[in-house]
């Protein structure tokens, strides 16, 4: 027994080799994810699927379109409807205000997952009384989130958890007139749906592709290198317009990169800040 | 401030934090290798326990920091919410992935991308608690060369956290909380 290796852990170069012949065969780019993170999704898809390495390398390579199948299994889609609660007060009291301003609102919720932060900004918005003269694009690297995304339809224990967020919110309306619940799932209001445009953007590859006064993407740059956390925000700066609201996840910020001298922090705690040049 | 080259781990959940507190109180002023703790918490209610920690042991006690490297001297906390994970060039990473063990930060996650890292230069402790997370990431302490300690399950406050970790790993170092608290206060 002694030295006995758990089986299920692939060595680091292993998860190099990977990458490079992902980028061989493919667009996809996995060089500037966090290793530790990605090795782990790694070794989940191989104890789910019952492959060994070799088999992995072996399907990569010769196995058509393996590589979408193989991306959409790797990404974290965990999201929530009004995660951190908190995060969307200071979004009403802060950024709101100023959105009222202008005749059109594009927002970007880029790393969208399965819709539920695109869902709850435009609950947000509907509140506001800005939804009519705004339009959100979600986008995300897995076309399989996309279609969760579009579809709205999510379950009621999902639903009964992101009731318990948005309480938090300190609601004007009950959170159950934002959605129709059938059987044991809940299809968000048509209002909302009709607002939202889901496409698949790769924030590693592709570039800006609108102008937006708001941008959102929170829990997604913790999956990247420093390097490529500096690229993916400056991304977000060229898609900003001038005034321009960029919000990161809770534990993300732009602290440590130079693009933080062409904004200004709006709130340190959930790490909302402005494009000011 | 310089990385550090050894790295020891606390996972603890329930009725751990009073072992945690005493064991930081007992640290000497300075110390070689970085301490890094994942205890369960809410994520709903962000004790700050870094911060009155910190303030009231006057040291480096700190909530990890996505992509922060890994420093001598510096006690780090998993922040609630987030797996925290050690990363090949002895950064942390944060990662919002499925809980673990119904955990979100799990100690089995922290223990495991650790051990792989640091290999014989990791010490994990395994502490109080009313689940079995920590068990397997032990283990893979364990066999990459690591040093396992284990609370003595019968003063652990809740026993089946230590038990768990007893039943995973083959030849695991069982202490008192006495002999825990002078490993810490024996540091350098």
């Amino acid at each position: 027994m002694a030295g006995l290796k758990a089986v299920n852990i692939i060595e680091f170069q292993d998860l190099e080799d990977i990458i490079y012949l992902l980028q061989n065969i493919s667009e996809l780019d996995l060089s500037g994810y966090s290793k530790s993170s990605l090795k782990r999704r790694v070794e989940r898809f191989l104890q789910v699927e019952k492959m060994d390495i070799v088999d992995l390398k072996n399907a990569i390579v010769n196995v058509k379109d393996f590589h979408n199948y193989f991306i959409q299994e790797l990404v974290v889609n965990v999201t929530e409807m009004f995660r951190d609660p908190q995060f969307f007060n200071s979004l009403k009291k802060n950024v709101i205000p100023y959105l009222q301003t202008y005749p059109q609102i594009r927002i970007w919720s880029a790393g969208c997952s399965t819709g539920e932060e695109a869902y709850s900004t435009a609950i947000v918005l509907n509140e506001s009384n800005i939804l009519d003269r705004s339009f959100i694009y979600g986008t995300d690297i897995s076309q399989r989130a996309l279609d969760i995304a579009r579809k709205g339809v999510y379950s009621l224990n999902k639903i009964k958890s992101y009731t318990e967020n948005y309480l938090h919110t300190k609601p004007s309306l009950d959170f159950s007139s934002h959605y129709t619940a059938m059987y044991d799932a809940a299809i968000i209001n048509k209002e909302y749906r009709n607002k939202v445009l889901f496409s698949t953007h790769n924030l590693v590859t592709d570039q800006a592709f609108n102008e937006f006064q708001l941008i959102m993407c929170r829990n997604v740059m913790i999956y990247f290198d420093k390097e490529l956390q500096s690229r993916v925000l400056n991304l977000f700066y060229e898609s900003l317009s001038l005034f321009g609201f960029l919000c990161l996840g809770s534990k993300e910020s732009l602290y440590a990169h130079d693009i933080k001298n062409n904004f200004k922090v709006i709130d340190k705690q959930y790490n909302i800040y402005q494009k000011i040049k | 401030m310089a990385i550090a080259t050894e790295i020891i781990l606390i996972g603890g959940s329930a009725g751990s934090y009073t072992l945690i507190a005493e064991l930081l109180e007992n640290l000497p002023p300075t110390f070689e290798p970085a301490i890094c703790i994942v205890l369960h918490r809410n994520k709903h209610y962000d004790t700050q326990i870094e911060k009155s920690l910190s303030r009231k042991l006057k040291r480096n006690i700190v909530s990890a920091i996505d992509k922060i490297e890994i420093c001598k001297n510096y006690v780090y906390f998993a922040p609630a919410g987030y797996h925290l994970m050690v990363e090949p060039n002895f950064t942390f990473s944060l990662d919002g992935s499925e809980h673990i063990n119904y955990s979100r930060p799990s100690i089995d996650v922290l223990f495991e991308t650790a051990a792989q890292i640091y290999k014989k230069n990791c010490t994990a402790f395994l502490l109080s608690g009313a689940n079995s997370d920590g068990a397997k990431g032990l283990r893979m302490v364990e066999d990459f060369g690591g040093k396992i300690v284990i609370q003595d399950p019968a003063q652990a406050a809740i026993r089946t956290m230590p038990l768990a970790g007893k039943r995973e790993t083959l030849i695991p170092l069982v202490w008192k909380n006495s002999q825990i608290i002078s490993f810490f206060s024996n540091l350098n």
